[in-house]
Order: C-alpha cells, then sequence, then structure tokens
C-alpha cells in the first residue's frame, strides 16, 4: 500500500469512526437510561459541549500543522470542520425537536428574547455556509481567496460559541473559561503568524522554514 | 455493573407508579447490602435510603398529580454546596452526616438558642404534603414532602413584632461538601422570607420525602419548602433561623440582582432573561406544560401580594 492510500483507506476511516464517538456515546446513555432525569438537557449538553469541542479541534490543526510539520494534518481539517457542524447541528435539532418539540412560537420568541439563544443562532447561521460550500465542487465555483475569505466567518462563530456558553451559565465558569483561554491560543497563534509572516515580507527575506 | 444497569433499568419502568419503583429500589437496596455489593461504585446509585417516618398523617394541599418518580427526585438536584451539575449531589454527599445536627434560632425572639434536630419538630405532627416544585430553569416536580408547618415551628420561639422577616442559613462544611471548597456561590447560602409568607399554612420545614428521611442531596436533616416560589427559596441543611426586621440578603439575588428577586415567586408572566417562565418540562414527561401562577398555589397566596406590583417585585 502506498502512503495515500493507507491515508485514504485506513487513517481517514478510522479518524472519522473516532469523531463519530461522542454520538454513539449518546445513542448508549439514552438506551441505557444514562442520559438521567432530564434526558432532553442531558442530550442538548452534550452535542453542545461536543460542537463546540470539535469546531476548536478544527481550530487547531492548521497551528498544529505548522509547529509541528506534519502536513498531513491538513487532509482532516475538512473532516473534523464538518463534524463540528454535525454536533452543532444535532445541538440545535435536539433544541427544536425535543426541547421546543416544534413550537416555531416559542423558538422565535426565545431567538429573539433570550441573548445567548440568539448568540447561539448567529453562531449556526455563520456555521450554515461553511458546511455547505465544504466541497471541492465549492471551492472551484468560489475561487481559492473567496472560499477561503467566507471560511474565515469560522472565527467569529467559535467566539459567539463560547459566549453562547458563558451566558447560559448559572455559576461555576471554569469550565467555559477553559474553551475561552483554548479558542483565545487559537485565534492569537493566527494573528501572531501573520504578523510574523507580513514581517517576514517586508524584511524582503524567506520565512524560516 | 450489573448493579448499574439493574438501576439504569429502574428508570425506565414508568409503566409502574414511582412508590412501587421506590419500594422496589429500597428492596434492591438492603438485598445489596447485604450481599456486600460496592454501593459506591455505579453513580446512578442513590445513597442509601434513610430510615422511613413513623407517625406520617397526611397533609391539607396536597396535589393528587402523579409524583415524580424517587430516582428523579434523588439524583437531579440543585444544591451547589456538593457540586454544580444536576448528578454531583447525589455523587457527592456520600460523606455528609446529617446527624447530629442543631439549629440556631436568634434575632427578634423570646427564646434564641440553639436546639438539637429533634427538639425543632419534637411534639408536632409529621403530614404528608405532596407539592409541584419549580425550578427557576423551567423544569418541575412533584414531590411527596414529609415536613412540618414552618409556623408551627417558628412560634415555638417566639417572634416579636418587630420580626418582620425571617432569614436561613445552610450549613458550611467543605469537608463533607465538596461543593463548598469552591467559589461557585459564596458560602454560607442563605434565603430568607417575610413573615406573613412563612407563617403560611404552606410553607413547610420538610425532614423527609417518600415516606423516608431526607437525603442528604435533598436537603437533610431539615429543609424549607415554599412551593409557590422557585425552587432556589427552598432552602436546604438549614442551621440557622433568624428573625429580622429588614429584608435578608438571600444568595441568587446577590448572584444576579435582574435575575433573582427576593420574592422569587412561580410567575408565568415574568420571564428570566435566559429561560422563559411561560411554561416547564415535568420531569419525567416529554412536552412542556404551561406554568401557573404561584405554581398553582394562587389560590392559596395570591392574597400576601395583594396591591404589589410583581413585574417589580419578582
Ligand atoms: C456554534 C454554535 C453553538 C455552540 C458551539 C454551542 C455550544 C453550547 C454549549 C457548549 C453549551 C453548554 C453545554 C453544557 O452546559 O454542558 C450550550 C448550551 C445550550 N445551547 Fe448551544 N451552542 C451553539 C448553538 C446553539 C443554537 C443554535 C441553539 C438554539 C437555537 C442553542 C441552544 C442551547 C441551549 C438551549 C443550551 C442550554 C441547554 C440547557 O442547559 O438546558 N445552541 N451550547
Amino acid at each position: 500500500m502506498t502512503r495515500e492510500q493507507r491515508l485514504r483507506r485506513i487513517v481517514k476511516p478510522a479518524v472519522f469512526a473516532v469523531c463519530l464517538g461522542p454520538l454513539i456515546w449518546a445513542a448508549w446513555l439514552a438506551a441505557s437510561g444514562g442520559l438521567g432525569a432530564n434526558p432532553i438537557e442531558a442530550t442538548i449538553r452534550h452535542f453542545g459541549d461536543w460542537g463546540l469541542r470539535f469546531l476548536l479541534i478544527a481550530l487547531a490543526v492548521t497551528p498544529l500543522r505548522e509547529i509541528t510539520g506534519f502536513s498531513v494534518l491538513a487532509r482532516f481539517r475538512r473532516m473534523i470542520g464538518l463534524f463540528a457542524f454535525f454536533y452543532v447541528f444535532l445541538h440545535f435539532a435536539a433544541y427544536v425537536g425535543l426541547d421546543q418539540f416544534f413550537d416555531w412560537a416559542a423558538i422565535w420568541a426565545d431567538i429573539a428574547k433570550r441573548t445567548y439563544i440568539t448568540i447561539g443562532m448567529a453562531a449556526f447561521a455563520l456555521l450554515l455556509p461553511l458546511a455547505v460550500t465544504s466541497t471541492k465542487g465549492w471551492i472551484k465555483r468560489l475561487g481559492g481567496k473567496r472560499w477561503q475569505a467566507l471560511h474565515r466567518a469560522v472565527y467569529a462563530a467559535s467566539v459567539l460559541g463560547v459566549i453562547h456558553y458563558f451566558l447560559m451559565i448559572k455559576a461555576g465558569y471554569r469550565e467555559a473559561t477553559v474553551y475561552a483561554f483554548i479558542l483565545a491560543a487559537l485565534l492569537g497563534w493566527r494573528l501572531f503568524d501573520r504578523w510574523r509572516k507580513r514581517a517576514a515580507k517586508r524584511a524582503g527575506s524567506p520565512l524560516p522554514a | 455493573m450489573l448493579i448499574r444497569f439493574a438501576r439504569a433499568s429502574d428508570v425506565k419502568s414508568s409503566e409502574i407508579t414511582p412508590k412501587a419503583v421506590f419500594e422496589e429500589r429500597r428492596r434492591f437496596l438492603r438485598t445489596a447490602a447485604v450481599a456486600g455489593a460496592g454501593l459506591a461504585a455505579g453513580h446512578f446509585l442513590p445513597a442509601p435510603a434513610e430510615a422511613a417516618l413513623q407517625g406520617v398523617t397526611k397533609g391539607k394541599f396536597s396535589t393528587d398529580e402523579e409524583p415524580t418518580s424517587v430516582m428523579s427526585v434523588t439524583s437531579y438536584n440543585n444544591f451547589y454546596e456538593f457540586g454544580g451539575d444536576k448528578t454531583d449531589p447525589q455523587r457527592n454527599s456520600k460523606n455528609f452526616k446529617p446527624k447530629p445536627w442543631s439549629v440556631a434560632v436568634g434575632g427578634h425572639c423570646e427564646k434564641p438558642g440553639t436546639y438539637a434536630y429533634e427538639d425543632v419538630i419534637k411534639g408536632i405532627t409529621l403530614e404528608e404534603r405532596i407539592y409541584r416544585l419549580r425550578c427557576v430553569e423551567a423544569w418541575s416536580m412533584v414531590i411527596p414532602w414529609v415536613g412540618v408547618p414552618l409556623a408551627d415551628v417558628l412560634n415555638r420561639y417566639g417572634p416579636t413584632s418587630q420580626a418582620k422577616y425571617v432569614a436561613f442559613e445552610t450549613v458550611v462544611r467543605p469537608e463533607e461538601m465538596p461543593g463548598q471548597r469552591t467559589r461557585l456561590l459564596p458560602w454560607p447560602y442563605v434565603e430568607g422570607l417575610r413573615m406573613d409568607e412563612a407563617m403560611h399554612p404552606l410553607s413547610i420545614l420538610a425532614v423527609g420525602l417518600y415516606g423516608e428521611e431526607l437525603l442528604p442531596q435533598n436537603g437533610a436533616p431539615l429543609r424549607l419548602m415554599v412551593p409557590w416560589k422557585y425552587g432556589f427559596k427552598s432552602i436546604k441543611s438549614i442551621v440557622k433561623i433568624t428573625f429580622t426586621d429588614t429584608e435578608p440578603p438571600t444568595t441568587w439575588n446577590q448572584q444576579g440582582p435582574v435575575e433573582y428577586g427576593f420574592y422569587a415567586n412561580v410567575n408565568p408572566t415574568v420571564d428570566h432573561p435566559r429561560w422563559s417562565q411561560a411554561k416547564e418540562r415535568r420531569i419525567g414527561q416529554f412536552l412542556r406544560r404551561d406554568t401557573l401562577m404561584f405554581n398553582g398555589y394562587a389560590e392559596e397566596v395570591a392574597g400576601l401580594y395583594a396591591g404589589m406590583d410583581l413585574r417589580k417585585f419578582y
């Protein structure tokens, strides 16, 4: 098997299976009564947590690739990003279909009135076009530059996701703070990277490897 | 592992009445204890049941709605002293010792002092009161409490005419309550009622539920239950009662004055900024139901607030 075949036939399916873990885990909890006394709340929270985690993992791919030099990591970025959207979608779907049971009037009132829902919805709305345009066809259609510009919306969506989390908390911000720091590090690295590359360009010297 | 599965299946037996599940659980726990099974193993397991309460009469005001399963009542709790997640109180309260217990009574009253738990309730008939419990987070339960009228207890200590409010305090025992080793909330947890609210016949001090002594996660050994107010008013594991002439500070009100008022009466028309209060989910049921004014106790308590703007005094 060539390296490419190994990547396509073994590594990618394995990563895919691992990414399905939170879904399988949720199904197992649901079947075994492990979701507790309020399974709807537990489901929403489970998928919300994993949506945010996958967003952060997706944002970590590029920094990790540049820092470690493992360029192969780039091949997993789309899959992880789509899983982030998948879990955020399940989170949203659990809210709409289980928590509110398609009571659109109540859902609309929630979106309009409750800041943390408004912000969560904005984050979801930002992610939606990114998921749609994640295919090769769309990259071609938009052109690399425009596609890239569009997909920078993921930064805003992640920031909104963390704010959404902070706003829904009653007390005890420790876990949310950890996410906020990780996100700040991931975005901070990008700023630093841009500044570094610009400085190098201005100096007219190629980047040190 | 076997134990966990047995417990897990109990949760889903929604066809049997909660009481039947409860009795089954007790039987199960005894068997398990005899068998020497590691009770601490599975987190689905409630702490071993406390003793059954004797001489309990049927009290007034009970609803005939179906009680929430004892499993849910003892595993889904907001009691930040044991941690911020709903399952923490059950999981983290194994070392909590509700006995011996005493309550310090003070402020504007004739008989201040420190009273043993047994003396606080001595001579007062224990009543079963099946009440609705509405949490500010828009979920609700129906719980068969066992308790005594709060008025009977307070009257023991001879509140004077200066007593306009009564303040309550929860025990502080960081060694036994892991949540208190964090700064989730400022400790101790404090709550309070206006005197006429406290003296209302609906207000009770609960010492048990489902016929047995309270478990630590439900506020053992002594907790307030004011069913027309959001759950956070019904302070748990009380060690201090003080009669005051001014409105006492209350924990959640201090945490978020805009979100949690002193009165905190269940009111579907006044929204919390993060939860619509118009509807609620009854634990164990799928569809949300309409929330009732004063949690369905309007007939009994609306008079307490005559002439008050409940949007202002939320
Ligand atoms: C990028 C988008 C989003 C992310 C990353 C996200 C993430 C999260 C996280 C991490 C939590 C806290 C979970 C916990 O406490 O363990 C949460 C809670 C919640 N989210 Fe989202 N969310 C997003 C979008 C949405 C949307 C679109 C809605 C609905 C319109 C929504 C509704 C909720 C609700 C209702 C809760 C509270 C659950 C409860 O405590 O009952 N979220 N979300």
